[in-house]
């Protein structure tokens, strides 16, 4: 009952076999998925070009001097109305500081620290183990502020915003004159002019209905960066975009790092064992 | 070690007679297992534990146990597909310790459990390690599972004798799935808040008994700390609810013996080979290559098994536009749909795993009747049927994706009587033709 085929090139015949199965199976999927994707309805967001991130790819990694400066243009524009609600100070260390940047860094927010004698709030200096505060107490303030919206948090958002990175780059440069936004394109597609007046929002193409709550908050020299940079508002996006990115995902590099170390350690192991297989099986007849 | 390869490929120690030179088995065709050079190796041990204390014994015996294992006889023809269950054991063994580490800083409060994961991530020392350790070991181990389940059904895995081994596996298989459920939970993310609404809502939608069991599962109306709680407790306690099985699961193989590729061929003993080296080298390296892709994922690809949704905290308020489970829930997922009735909706796709249970019953051919004859020779119907079993798994899961609306609506109800067609017809049909044409 001696079989002529190598029991290695067998599961591949019939794997090859299977997948000929699947493929018009499959193919019929492919076409009912097209069939069933509707034209986009009027007011969703356009797409976002893909930029060239230092994070972008399998193997890319955070641009460390942009990420720090990402944190200028959070720490003096988005943290007014944004909270990072699950990062800490000594986090923030990642980003290429030593322990006492860290500390001067928290030392420059003020954090609540109960109420005096008189029931009045109390604030002190930051210490690295303080959570990054947030601008308001609680979903209330926060729409009371801002006209009835409540600013996202960005611990995460670079994962949980659809689009990601280029999106959000998007969205901060994207802010239109309210005159020239088409809300639907087609051949009937209305011109309808959107009102860009602070109590229904701003128009933005990139946003939910093209409408977002948010003023256009950079401009050209709302920072001061210490390396140098020029701080355009282009430049200052991109900046806050990648640390933005950066934080959501701050151990990204050491993975990619590890990942990089272990498998070329796992494929050195693998061939090892590939001989090592084939000298214990190399007297077994078939 | 035991056996021990020489320059020359010559292994020590006895078990070797069965297989080499030109596959000389005849010493080895007679003995039930490698007994006889086991009893050897013990004679000669004897001076060294012979001052007859209880450790020495508990030694003896554990390293009797080891030998015995070791030389464990397997049929030489088994292929890849068979490496399988080694690269399970690595992923368990896996979960295991980085679910335990986890558990030290996870905090089960619907309050808490969302940033205490955070802190997971983000601060405690190698926390990201383990936290992707365990989720890409999640998916790997259903995709492993999966494989396993395909490759029993491919080769008839549950036929005679191993019907209680199939058995032993099925049960395992739902164990892992209500484990992976329960595991998905405790982040306390969109998804796992809103999936555990989903799986109460379901099980509410049982007659009768239906709302008792609905609060017992989230222990309230709606989730909550509550059913952190249960999460946690049955997350924790199931896991070595599943060593244990895996364990029985393991014991029953060595008392049945292995399947193989071959059939009836490959059970002859004098073609076997013991586990330790030929298998253990082979294992091996199926569990490094897993561990290869394992570490493409993890550190390359993490988006393939992360759900974005999921890093938004638990938001009973906001319900997500798609309320979507983890993909090897999907086809499940996809079959609860296609039918109208919450009830039977919940029957058909629990009832798709069940069916498993049974299988080795629906299926009542052997090996020998398959050896023969015309039904038995067109040896492609069964992989046709196989394919289309597995192409409706595929298409339900597709489905449930694209949440049974519009056109997927008729395809996942195709896909369901598609999957439910293979067991309950197919297997009896074939089987019973096929044994028909063997009496006659």
């Amino acid at each position: 009952m001696a079989t002529r085929m190598s029991p290695i090139a067998r599961p591949f015949t019939r794997i090859r076999s299977l997948a000929a199965l699947m493929l018009p199976v499959l193919a019929g999927a492919g076409v009912f998925a097209s069939v069933a994707q509707a034209a986009p309805p009027p007011g969703t967001p356009a797409h976002a070009p893909a930029q060239n991130w230092s994070f972008k790819g399998p193997l890319g990694h955070f641009d460390l001097a942009a990420v720090q400066r990402g944190y200028a243009v959070f720490a003096g524009v988005c943290a007014s109305c944004h909270s990072l609600t699950q990062v800490q100070f000594s986090d923030l260390g990642a980003m290429g500081l030593t322990s006492d940047q860290v500390a001067a860094l928290a030392a420059s927010w003020q954090v609540a620290a109960g109420r005096d004698a008189e029931g009045h709030l109390r604030h002190r200096k930051a210490t690295p183990d303080d959570m990054l505060p947030r601008p308001y107490a609680d979903a209330d303030a926060a729409r009371a502020a801002n006209r009835g919206a409540v600013p996202p948090d960005l611990s995460r958002i670079t994962q949980v915003y659809p689009g990601g990175a280029d999106r959000v780059y998007a969205l901060l440069t994207g802010y239109k004159p309210a005159q020239t936004l088409p809300l639907a394109t087609g051949p009937d597609a209305a011109v309808r002019r959107v009102p860009a007046r602070p109590e229904t929002g701003f128009v933005n193409p990139y946003a939910i209905g093209h409408i977002t709550a948010m003023p256009p908050p950079l401009r050209d020299n709302a920072v001061p960066y210490a390396d140098g940079t020029q701080p355009t508002a282009q430049q200052e996006a991109r900046d806050v975009t990648t640390f933005l990115a950066w934080v959501s995902i701050p151990h990204a590099d050491d993975k990619r790092r590890l990942g990089v170390g272990v498998g070329l350690y796992l494929c050195f192991l693998a061939c090892l064992l590939v001989i090592l297989k084939r000298r214990i099986w190399s007297h077994v007849t078939k | 070690m035991l056996f021990i390869v020489k320059h020359d490929n010559t292994v020590l120690c006895g078990v070797l007679d069965a297989v080499s030179g030109g596959g000389k088995g005849e010493r080895m065709a007679g003995t039930p297992s490698c007994l006889e050079s086991t009893c050897q190796d013990q004679a000669h041990e004897e001076p060294d534990t012979a001052d007859g204390s209880a450790s020495g014994r508990t030694a003896q015996t554990a390293r009797a146990f080891v030998r015995d294992y070791m030389a464990f006889l397997l049929p030489r023809d088994l292929n890849s597909l068979w490496t399988i269950g080694a690269m399970l054991m690595a992923v368990l063994v896996l979960m295991l310790l980085s679910g335990l580490t986890l558990a030290l800083t996870y905090t089960p409060d619907a309050s808490l459990a969302f940033s205490s994961v955070e802190t997971l991530e983000r601060r405690v020392p190698f926390g990201w390690l383990l936290r992707s350790l365990h989720m890409t070991g999640a998916t790997f181990f259903m995709a492993a599972l999966y494989l396993h389940v395909f490759r029993g059904l491919w080769y008839g895995s549950y036929r005679a004798p191993r019907q209680g081994l199939w058995s032993v596996g099925t049960v395992l298989l739902i164990l892992v799935m209500v484990t992976a459920f329960a595991g998905y939970v405790l982040p306390w993310g969109q998804m796992s808040y809103w999936g555990a609404d989903v799986a109460g809502k379901a099980v509410g939608a049982i007659p009768l008994v239906g709302n008792t069991l609905e609060g017992v599962f989230l222990g309230g109306e709606s989730p909550g700390t509550a059913t952190l709680h249960r999460m946690f407790v049955l997350h924790f306690t199931l896991a070595f609810t599943i060593v244990g099985l895996v364990l029985l699961h393991v014991a029953i193989l060595h008392r049945r013996g292995s399947t193989s590729p071959s059939g009836a061929a490959g059970q002859d003993r004098a073609r076997m080979l013991p586990f330790h080296p030929y298998f253990t080298v082979k294992d091996g390296l199926g569990v490094v290559v897993l561990a290869i892709l394992f570490t493409l994922v993890m550190c390359f690809w993490p988006g393939l098994v992360t759900e974005a949704a999921n890093y938004r905290p638990a938001n009973p308020l906001h319900t997500p536009a798609d309320i979507e489970p983890e993909w090897y829930f999907l086809p499940f997922y996809g079959m609860l749909q296609a039918v109208p009735s919450k009830f039977f909706g919940l029957l058909v796709s629990g009832g798709a795993v069940a069916i498993l249970l049974v299988v080795p019953w629906l299926d009542r051919g052997t090996a020998a009747t398959f050896a023969a004859g015309r039904w038995g020779g067109l040896r492609w119907l069964p992989r046709v049927a196989l394919g289309v079993l597995v192409c409706s798994c595929v298409l339900a899961g597709l489905a449930g994706r694209h949440h049974v609306q519009g056109v997927w609506l008729l395809l996942g109800r195709l896909a369901t009587v598609g999957y439910y067609l293979y067991f309950l017809g197919f297997l009896p049909f074939y089987s019973r033709l096929v044994g028909r044409e063997a009496r006659s």
